[in-house]
């Protein structure tokens, strides 16, 4: 039986095998009880351990550490945390002078900004000057950068930027200019009420101009050929990877605030792998997605937080050159109110977002006096299913139809399907006579079908890129390439551009238009139908405290962000 | 011999040449702008954004600069993933880890598999053979990202063996990936093994072998064995082109650097340069294999001729 060294063979292999396992259990063993550990420590904020580390996850990769040519949420999100602009969000969310020391001043008519700069230096020891933002603006906005939100960020706000972006003219005629070493002198194409929170923005941060032309192709393209100015430093980034580090930065002008020494970031895009390597106790950290949100709902380490991304349905009046049944008002509010959105969201996103019932998102814009711009008009095209089928009737009567069908075009991910699946099925339930035809696509080819306006439907959403109601408010004036859909009302366009021009400089006035606008394009027109507020839950580990979620810009803070109790 | 290779080189670089060709002319009727925040820019600033990476001239001549730059070695630079980035860089740097576990993979997969199979042949309709053929049908019918995650969670997280995920541990984090990606190569080597070993065993030179005194294991090695592989060559040479570059399923959950992903991702998010540079890497990779297929079976079944005209 020569046969059975085979089977000895395989018994080896087997137990070889086996030993090897069980050697490498040993690293993990460890950790696997401080995990337990973990979880039992106290409570007590005030004492900071010893080890400052927190270990975290990104979904992507770095596309690009150059502030003017970043266009994701990954980079912009690492920008706010290893530089600083001339303002920064703050724990409350409010933009408070960063690189600017103090508030600037700002000439009578709005257009003019005259920022000091404090004393503060580049990771390499020199100062940073009025001179880098000037650089660093003219780059952004420069054709030959091929930025794409340099442009999108500057123009109509900036002066001449948007001559200068479509090649029409010098870079160097950019509305910035540096009085001298410490002062930033902006000027506006219009007064811009938001212009502070914008300058907390990636885009207008400042870059070294001796070590960016030095560097010249391969500036950004490691964490070597990187400077920086924020709380911490970039480093072990190799341009392609999928792990990086934050380290504290000593020469941060507020580096006795900063509590971390270290940050630990890899990337982890499959959702069941994120909450293994939080449960086994390596990354402090994990963003719950569908499944995962329901499953873990009442864990006590699961942290909500609602996001300023608001989404909504797009009626489109006019396909194809031909008007459609969404072009009566009356059926475009039926459908608008047939969906119980507060279903939707509890169980079929489960994710922590609020039902819509507006455009402008909740705790997102404050006036003065800190009141949520939410408070002015309150809830608008609820959900009612009586209501909904009596205007149904009266739409269709006035259209001379006795049924319609509709193409909702939505996206191709999993909630996208769940949620739209859930809308046509409350629409064709709650409208007698309505076929809702599902299309699901991917991102790209939604873009291509909604700019040819050939749709009926279109579910979409929107995130704002600076902090004022008017970020989602003028995307459908029209003409807008947002606006799509064949959507024009002059009272709407005329309260946008007033709030945009002579009311930019009474804030009190400008609100109360924007208000009213709202309410026009919701309660009157039913232009558009919202949906939900996005949510979003993660894991966090319970010795983890002071990280701040922003709305805009950056995604987190970790400026303020400490390890407590892990020990 | 000489002559043939040569001969075949010439065909490999023709091919190479259609293949980048259909690539770029299918690549560009993909629907949308490789230019992420093209939405938000007005159609003037985007043409602007466009020329930058050589987008706005005509195709054929953006085709005849990128054929030409392919002729000196140059890939291209990364629109939107790794803006900027050499592609040459970019897949270099996400080659090793995957050609690292591919590699275990195919190893252990072939090897056991081969194993198993010669088990199962040897010992037809026994528990052996039974237990054989039924590792081979769940390695075939388990999907990946199963088998994958089943790995993660029992040998990672529970019994903790091995690092539940990421790149940081040398070997150790290698283990459970290429595990995971074993078990195709394993049972699809499993079931040729078995299959051609069972038929060679019952033919006459088997016999004549066995008249001839020939011990067991001379006649299930010299015989037997040799001839059940060259099928099993002829379907592993290209399935380890497709292991070694890598697997979409197991790197995203193992969250391994790997070049896998970026086949898939690439064609998502239009990022022209990164399409080119993969498709062109896998086929490379793959006429080259196959090459190297058919001279193999030379060397294993002197029958089989490379070439016409004398041998």
């Amino acid at each position: 039986m020569k046969n059975s060294k085979i089977f000895w063979l395989l018994s080896l292999v087997l137990v070889l095998s086996a030993f090897l396992a069980a050697c490498g259990g040993g690293d993990n063993a460890d950790t696997g009880t401080e995990t337990t550990d973990e979880k039992e420590g106290t409570e007590t904020a005030g004492d900071l351990d010893s080890v400052q580390e927190l270990n975290l996850m990104e979904s992507a990769e770095i596309p690009t550490m150059d502030s003017a040519i970043a266009e994701d949420t990954v980079a912009f999100n690492i920008l706010n945390n290893v530089n600083e602009g001339l303002f920064r969000l703050d724990q409350e969310n409010i933009a408070i002078p960063a690189l600017a020391e103090g508030e600037p001043e700002v000439s009578e008519d709005g257009l003019t900004y005259t920022f000091k700069l404090r004393d503060a230096n580049w990771s390499d020891g020199t100062p940073v000057t009025a001179e880098d933002f000037v650089f660093s603006w003219q780059r952004a906005i420069d054709p030959a950068t091929g930025s794409p939100y340099g442009p999108y960020m500057m123009s109509g706000t900036i002066l001449n930027a948007t001559a200068i972006s479509e090649g029409s003219m010098d870079k160097a005629e950019l509305g910035v200019k540096a009085i001298d070493e410490k002062t930033l002198e902006v000027k506006l194409e219009r007064p811009v009420p938001y212009f502070m929170s914008l300058m907390a923005f990636g885009t207008f941060y400042p870059q070294n101009e001796a070590f960016v032309t030095e560097k010249g192709d391969a500036y950004a393209s490691n964490s070597d050929n990187l400077l920086f100015n924020g709380p911490f430093t970039l480093t072990d980034w190799d341009g392609t990877g999928l792990t990086w580090k934050m380290q504290k930065n000593p020469e941060y002008w507020d580096a006795e605030t900063v509590k971390l020494e270290t940050i630990n970031v890899d990337v982890v895009k499959e959702p069941a792998t994120s909450v293994n390597l939080y449960n086994s106790g390596e990354k402090d950290q994990a963003i719950l997605s569908g499944e995962f949100a329901l499953q873990y709902g009442d864990n006590e380490e699961v942290v909500t937080d609602l996001e300023p991304t608001v989404f909504y349905l797009k009626f489109n009046q006019e396909r194809e050159g031909a008007a459609t049944a969404l072009k009566n008002v009356n059926i475009r509010k039926a459908i608008a109110t047939a969906f119980n959105k507060q279903d939707l969201a509890d169980v079929v996103l489960a994710n922590g977002s609020l039902p819509a019932n507006f455009l402008v998102p909740t705790e997102f814009t404050f006036d003065e006096s800190k009141k949520d711009f939410r408070e002015v008009n309150g809830d608008m095209l609820e959900f009612n299913a009586e209501e909904a089928k009596k205007l149904w009737a009266k739409g269709l009567e006035e259209e001379g139809l006795t049924e319609v069908t509709l193409e909702l075009l939505g996206g191709d991910t999993e909630t996208a399907k769940n949620m739209d699946a859930y809308l046509k099925d409350q629409l064709e339930t709650n409208l007698e006579g309505l076929t809702v035809n599902l299309k699901a696509v991917p991102f790209a080819v939604r873009l291509e079908l909604d700019e040819a306006q050939d749709y009926d439907i279109q579910t979409s959403g929107w995130g704002p890129d600076y902090q004022d109601p008017m970020t989602f408010i003028d995307l459908f004036v029209t003409g807008s390439s947002h606006n799509l859909m064949s959507y024009s009302n002059e009272e709407f366009d005329k309260l946008v551009e007033s709030a945009k021009a002579e009311l930019a400089q009474d804030p009190a006035a400008r609100w109360e238009a924007m208000a009213k606008a709202e309410k026009i394009l919701l309660e009157d027109d039913a232009a558009i139908a919202p949906i939900y507020q996005r949510g979003e839950k993660a894991l966090q580990k319970p010795y983890v405290n002071g990280i701040i979620k922003h709305p805009f810009g950056g995604e987190y803070s970790y400026k303020w962000a400490s390890i407590s109790g892990k020990e | 011999m000489g002559k043939y290779i040569g001969k075949r080189l010439i065909y490999m670089v023709i091919t190479l040449a259609l293949i980048a060709t259909f690539t770029f002319f299918l690549m560009n009727v993909l629907p949308g702008s490789p230019i992420a925040s093209a939405d938000k820019l007005t159609p003037d600033q985007r043409a602007v954004v466009e020329a930058r990476y050589g987008l706005d001239k005509p195709l054929p001549v953006q085709y005849f600069d990128y054929m030409f730059g392919l002729v000196q070695g140059d890939l291209g630079i990364s629109i939107n993933q790794f803006k900027g980035a050499d592609v040459t860089d970019v897949i270099l740097s996400r080659m090793g880890p995957s050609a690292q576990i591919g590699f275990q993979g195919m190893l252990i997969g072939t090897v056991l598999g081969i194993l198993l199979g010669m088990v199962a042949a040897l010992r037809q309709n026994t528990w052996m053979d039974y237990t054989s053929t039924f590792i081979a049908i769940v390695g075939i019918s388990i999907p990946s990202f199963v088998f994958a995650s089943l790995l993660q969670y029992w040998f990672g997280l529970k019994w903790e063996l091995f690092p539940v995920a990421l790149w940081k541990d040398g070997f150790m984090s290698s283990v459970l990936p290429s595990i995971a990606l074993a078990m195709f190569p394993l049972a699809t080597a499993a079931r040729f093994i078995r299959t051609e070993m069972i038929e060679v065993l019952g033919s006459d030179y088997i016999t004549l072998a066995k008249a001839k005194g020939a011990s067991g294991s001379e006649i299930a090695f010299k015989h037997a064995f040799r001839n059940a592989l060259i099928p099993l060559i002829t379907v592993l040479g290209p399935m380890a082109v497709s292991i070694l570059t890598g697997s979409l399923v197991v790197e995203q959950i193992f969250a391994i650097p790997g070049i896998g992903e970026q086949f898939v991702k690439s064609i998502m998010v239009s990022d022209f340069s990164i399409i080119m540079g993969t498709t062109i890497f896998f086929s490379v990779f793959l006429i080259v294999i196959i090459l190297l297929v058919d001279i193999l079976y030379g060397v294993i079944d002197p029958r089989i001729r490379l070439s016409g005209g004398k041998s």
